[in-house]
């Protein structure tokens, strides 16, 4: 079983859209949606939920107010700026401390040094997780909660359940669909891959976020392909990234053009390849033999 | 003041609002101070050119175990939540770029044996773009620790002035450290099946940190009518839209500053901001 990652170092290059049309055109693969920051693919591939869990990626301290004394240890000792003398009153003191969750990184130090035992410390529940069907093959996707951390572990969670999926049922391919950047999640969705795909665009930002996601690929020793979509927006600038992809041994696969499509398919809930059997659908065929061959 | 320019969706054209709102009122006798938050991957610079002045190595603390000192006991592995310091048969090993820096380690040590040295995870660079102070941050190749290099960033922000917060994508720990502290946040986004989606996310988090926000669609004439009603039903204030224009994304390729391919919109950013600072002024009272 490969393992194929389109990622895209900028956002809004079109990762989803040519993901969701590979999804269409492998046969025999599990989909993995990586991008559970704004996770988007469902919104074309449909998928029907079969198992639903819940995601822990830590655990959260919260202060008890009836037994905080109010000594400011916690507040002291947080390196993460979470701990405020705004809690509410008890029987001793006239105002506790409080952690705020959205700052705290679950070190445990807190509560490690709370004198008055008054730190709880239990699992935070940061999303969803899901294994679904869709109509292309099975599909493990997740949901993040609204502002919640941990989106690196959950992509590596993500990731192990697709590959066991994978070898379940006896499919060939792994497919992910992964996050924007170059930071935790980006990493976590790429390591140990097989192949990564980099959807850039021809513009001054693609190219230099190009660069950057590139460095990333070959500090990790992962082998790298490069599809420009938007192609005709600037020819020339295809030519200098084309020629600075040669540079450092990297391919670019497929020059996409600029296509009204890719707004119209999303609407339809269709992936490119079924929206459309025109010059884009050609391109985005040709350029899927060509990663399959990479893939080896 | 700080306006905070984000988005769920990527690409939906934070960078080109963030870095005209800034020149537009600057060029206007403001004193305007742009701070690149996308530290992954920062592209203010493309467009604003500015000339930098300084450049920092941001650092992080991590543990260094004196060997010598230490007795095997595990209680800094026990401790820590992150598996970045853990202790094997009486030996500490530690692994640098999983920490989060929390100091846990060098507090429970009962021999004393751990102190903290500085981890580079990225550059901090500022200067000035055409009388505009500008600052970015540039996180190190395969570093994760996003919302420090954030927090380096928002540094250079001086409450007197107005400071623009470009934001990275999407709704997690980087984006909350760079949104946490503005007055205003503004979400970019497009009228399209995947642009909506992102939205609602990124309105459940700014409802969450209770900021006061609006939204900017970009090609609002591509795609469909379901953003603005959304924004409708949702009672969000629609601030801007722009036009799906070839002009617009060619002068963007060739990184060029919107407000001079198409002059007509300084204006229309000008009255963006008046727009947001009323909503401002109405919050506060």
């Amino acid at each position: 079983m490969k393992e194929l990652v389109v990622i895209s170092g900028k956002g809004g290059t079109g990762k989803t859209s040519i993901a969701a049309a590979f999804a269409s055109l492998a046969s025999k693969a599990v989909i993995a949606d990586c991008d559970v920051d704004a996770a988007d693919l469902h919104l074309v591939l449909e998928p029907a939920i079969k198992e639903e869990s819940d995601f822990s990626g830590g655990r959260e301290a919260a202060i008890i107010p009836d037994r905080c004394t109010a000594c400011g240890k916690c507040a002291e000792m947080c390196r993460f700026d979470a701990i405020t003398l705004d809690g509410p009153a008890n029987e001793g003191v006239g105002k506790t401390y409080v952690v705020d969750p959205l700052s705290c990184e679950g070190c445990k130090v807190c509560v490690e040094f709370c004198p008055a035992d008054a730190i709880s410390f239990e699992p935070a529940v940061n999303g969803k997780w899901f294994v679904s069907d869709t109509r292309f093959g099975p599909m493990v996707h997740a949901k993040l909660g609204i502002a919640e951390e941990n989106s690196g572990k959950l992509v590596t969670l993500i990731r192990k359940k697709a590959k066991e999926l994978a070898e379940q049922e006896n499919k060939e391919l792994l497919l992910c669909d992964g996050s924007p950047g170059t930071g935790c999640p980006v990493i976590a969705s790429i390591v140990g891959a097989d192949l990564v795909l980099i959807v850039t665009e021809p513009t001054l930002s693609g190219r230099h976020d190009l660069e950057r996601v590139a460095r990333l690929t070959a500090n990790f020793g992962i082998k790298a392909l490069i599809c420009i979509n938007k192609a005709d927006i600037n020819p020339e600038m295809c030519d200098i990234i084309e020629s600075e992809a040669r540079q450092n041994g990297l391919k670019v696969v497929g020059r996409i053009p600029y296509d009204e499509a890719f707004t119209k398919a999303q609407i339809m809930k269709a992936t490119l390849t079924e929206y459309t059997s025109g010059a884009t659908g050609g391109k985005l065929k040709a350029m899927w033999r060509e990663i399959i061959y990479e893939l080896g | 003041m700080k306006i905070a320019v984000a988005s769920g969706k990527g690409g939906t054209g934070k960078t080109t609002i963030a870095t005209n709102l800034a020149v537009s009122l600057s060029r206007n006798g403001r004193n305007v101070r742009y701070l690149d938050c996308d530290a992954e991957e920062p592209n203010g610079h493309i467009f604003l050119k500015p000339e930098i002045t300084k450049a920092e190595d941001v650092t992080v603390g991590v543990p260094e175990v004196d060997q010598e000192a230490c007795s095997g006991c595990g209680r800094c592995g026990d401790l820590c939540q992150y598996g970045a310091i853990t202790c094997v048969k009486g030996k500490v090993l530690l692994f640098e770029q999983l920490c989060h820096s929390c100091g846990g380690c060098m507090a429970i040590c009962p021999e004393g044996a751990i102190a903290e040295k500085q981890r580079k995870i990225g550059t901090a660079e500022s200067g000035h773009s055409n009388g505009m102070f500008f600052s970015h941050g540039l996180l190190d190749t395969g570093a994760i620790q996003t919302p420090a290099l954030i927090k380096h960033v928002k540094k250079g922000i001086v409450e007197d002035e107005m400071n623009i917060l470009d934001v990275p994508p999407g709704t997690s720990c980087p984006v909350i450290e760079a949104v946490k502290d503005a007055d205003f946040v503004l979400l970019a986004t497009e009228p399209t099946p995947f642009g909506l989606n992102d939205l609602v996310l990124a309105v459940g988090m700014v409802r969450r940190l209770d900021k006061s926000f609006g939204v900017a669609i970009n090609r609002c004439d591509i795609g469909d009518q379901e953003v603005l009603r959304y924004c409708r039903e949702e009672d969000i204030e629609v601030l801007f839209q722009i036009p799906n224009d070839r002009k617009i994304a060619e002068a963007y390729s060739r990184g060029e500053m919107m407000v001079d391919a198409l002059p007509e919109y300084e204006k229309k950013f000008l009255q963006l901001n008046d727009k947001i600072e009323n909503m401002v002024k109405t919050d506060e009272e």
